[in-house]
């Protein structure tokens, strides 16, 4: 009777376990792990290329990836296709699909999207200053046991622990 | 056997990305919800997939390494910049708390019906070019305090390999033991049924 309920999640334990053997084959495969600002960095300078082409062929963090030319050249934008794909078909599957504006019980939805805006915005610079996010420096480096990676990952959790006192009533 | 194969087709890739985003959904980690509910201890998730996986495919690897089947040292592994990276995290720390994503998370919220998550991707993307765009006076913070080419745990303490990946396992056994203890004090993780109402 309750077929038309949205599934619950599955337990961390056997969902992490899944995740890391894909990270493993992924390095197996491909010597390298899964990534995820990667792409949005290609992205952001194939927009510049056509918005302001004359800054992004000179911007000298921008040029060199203008070099690779067109996104879909790259690995990560098919790896992120296929991110795509698995959400939607696990929340499918499960149906958890729902479109909506995921927000806490006292925040309102203008005050939610330009919070998300105003997160981006800091995720980016920030993707961009670590060379790597929690998928591409964190997840994958840690699978090689990179200094780095735990370094990264110390940073992420000590801020969000100690900004979620201001922040918690953004999400409770 | 001689891995890495490093000749890998985009559909390989494709279908590893597609188990990536698989997992993420079926934990729950497409809901910025239950993702920011990390930082407020009241939902261990994000901690015990990540610690999980990196256990997992840690492991794995040193397997087929330890096997003769891997040639470590062709993976690719990242050089600490300590600032960078210690800053670079603060802000995606910050980012997660304040815009309820991460990059990847980002794009399996959004493709489990998540409209917000849009906005935190416009939002990546006027990040990622203001960094660009301050660049040349970002450059001295960018490269400070370099630690050697590709170092691991193992060559920073001097700790076999084996012996890392032993402590590691504990450290997410205390995580699961003391994420468990937190959450039953909370009220409980966030479920799939109070996001879908």
């Amino acid at each position: 009777m309750n077929d038309k309920q949205a599934q619950n999640f599955w337990p961390p334990l056997a969902a992490g376990i899944g995740l890391g053997l894909a990270l493993m084959g992924m390095f197996l495969f491909t010597g390298h792990g899964l990534g995820a600002s990667g792409f949005f960095t290609r992205l952001a300078v194939w927009l510049g290329d056509i918005t302001a082409p004359a800054w992004a062929e000179t911007n000298n963090f921008f040029s060199p990836y203008l070099a690779k030319g067109h996104p879909l050249t790259g690995w990560i934008s098919w790896e992120i296709a296929g991110v795509a794909l698995g959400a939607l078909a696990g929340s499918l599957a499960a149906r958890r699909f729902r479109l909506k504006i995921e927000r806490g019980p006292r925040t309102g939805v203008a005050v939610r999207l330009a919070l998300a805006l105003t997160g981006g915005v800091l995720t980016g610079f920030g993707a961009e200053l670590a060379r790597g996010c929690t998928s591409g420096l964190g997840l994958s480096g840690g699978a090689t046991l990179a200094v780095a990676a735990f370094v990264f990952l110390l940073a992420f959790f000590a801020a969000g622990l100690l900004l979620s006192a201001l922040t918690r009533r953004i999400w409770l | 056997m001689n891995f890495p194969l490093e000749n890998a087709s985009n559909l390989v890739v494709l279908v590893a990305g597609f188990f990536f985003g698989y997992f993420l959904e079926v934990s729950g980690l497409g809901s910025p919800r239950k993702l920011t509910a990390q930082f407020t201890l009241g939902d261990w998730t994000v901690f015990k997939v990540m610690f999980t996986a990196i256990v997992v495919a840690a492991a794995g690897l040193w397997l087929f390494d330890v096997l003769g089947w891997l040639r470590f040292d062709a993976l690719k592994i990242q050089t600490t910049f300590y600032w960078a990276m210690i800053i670079g995290g603060a802000l995606l720390g910050a980012g997660m708390a304040i815009g309820g994503y991460c990059p990847g998370t980002s794009v399996v919220g959004l493709f489990t019906g998540r409209l917000d998550a849009l906005f935190f991707m416009l939002g990546i993307l006027i990040g990622m070019s203001l960094f660009a765009a301050n660049f040349d006076s970002l450059l001295g913070l960018f490269m400070a305090a370099q630690g050697p080419a590709g170092q691991t745990l193992p060559a920073l303490t001097g700790l076999p390999a084996w012996l890392i990946l032993l402590l590691l396992t504990g450290l997410a056994f205390a995580g699961f033991r003391l994420g468990a203890w937190f959450e039953s004090r909370r009220g409980g993780v966030v479920n799939a049924k109070e996001l879908a109402e």
